[in-house]
């Protein structure tokens, strides 16, 4: 069995993974962080699968992108769709409680610290 | 596991499963100045690549086409992982500077931190771009300047920043770009210089 969904170089194929569509959801950040609600199940999109495996721990939108080696528009419109079903949750950048009310420099602040302990 | 046989990829270091919120600094330079060096050396997973695909409306592609149609390009770029703590994550974007990939950048600064703009002496005029672009789009910046061994002339910093039109504010910091405190060390300036600007921001607000 070929581990490559598709072939990236083919337009056409795209069209085929995303059912037809090219105008991807924007409220997926790059990195907004992807976490599963469940498990694949049978039948599911084989891409759908692969998501739902990937994301049982957070992932980013361009690492799933980059394991499933599909590119960032096809990987949002296919976490649309999950989302849409309930079968995703999506932590979007600076949107977690204890980021957003955090002011600029608190956050830059960690972000230092957070760098200094490499 | 047989690498020879093996295509699988590296086992995947997964993040904390306390992991909310993803941050982004991205890393501009020209062809060659060693941007993927940089993010593989303060990276804490193997840099991964991927890539947008782009249609477009055929305007300023192909001016003399003349013609309207739908161009699709192709633009690969590499990132980086660090694991700030349990909950925040920074993520680094390596991303080409020439001009041609203008509209790769949009979408890639925005909701940045801030971007550094990494320097091959040898080759300076390639950030020209970058740094107008950063300069045009508000997103704050600084320049390391990659001395690789073979870097001949050694310029001043202030000889660079003269030849980059670098306004003085703009911090500048030299790199090597292999090595991983000089890589951390270059984030720390950037994300320095973010903390000030935000602080005499709040000052004045």
């Amino acid at each position: 069995m070929s581990r490559k969904p598709v072939d990236i170089g083919d337009p056409d194929r795209l069209y085929t993974v995303t059912g037809g569509r090219s105008e991807a959801d924007d409220a997926f950040d790059l990195v907004t962080l992807i976490v599963s609600e469940c498990e694949p199940t049978a039948g599911m999109q084989s891409e759908h699968t692969r998501i739902l495996e990937l994301c049982r721990h957070p992932t980013a939108l361009v690492e799933v992108s980059a394991e499933l080696k599909l590119p960032i528009t096809v990987v949002r419109i296919l976490l649309g769709d999950l989302h849409a079903m309930g079968k995703v949750s999506a932590r979007h950048p600076r949107a977690a409680e204890s980021v957003a009310t955090l002011p600029e420099t608190a956050l830059l602040q960690e972000v230092l610290h957070g760098l200094r302990n490499l | 596991m047989g690498s020879a046989t093996s295509e699988l990829p590296a086992q995947r270091t997964p993040l904390a499963d306390a992991a909310e919120t993803g941050l982004k600094i991205v890393v501009v330079g020209g062809f060659g100045a060693g941007k993927t060096t940089l993010v593989r050396s303060v990276s804490e997973i193997r840099p991964l690549n991927t890539e947008e695909v782009m249609t477009q409306a055929g305007q300023g592609v192909d001016e003399t086409a003349g013609v309207e149609r739908k161009t699709t390009t192709t633009v690969a770029f590499d990132f980086g992982r660090i694991s700030l703590n349990q909950r925040m994550v920074l993520y680094l974007f390596g991303a080409p500077g020439q001009e041609r990939f203008w509209f790769l950048w949009d979408r890639l600064f925005s909701g940045t931190l801030g971007a550094i703009v990494l320097v091959d002496t040898r080759r300076m005029e390639d950030s020209w771009y970058a740094i107008d672009r950063l300069e045009h789009l508000k997103t704050p910046f600084v320049v390391a300047i990659n001395r690789f061994d073979s870097d001949e002339p050694q310029f001043s910093l202030d000889e660079i920043r003269q030849a980059l039109a670098l306004k003085d504010h703009v911090p500048m910091v030299d790199c090597d770009a292999r090595v991983r405190s000089s890589g951390k060390e270059v984030l720390i300036t950037l994300v320095d210089h973010l903390y000030a600007l935000a602080l005499s921001q709040e000052g004045t607000s």
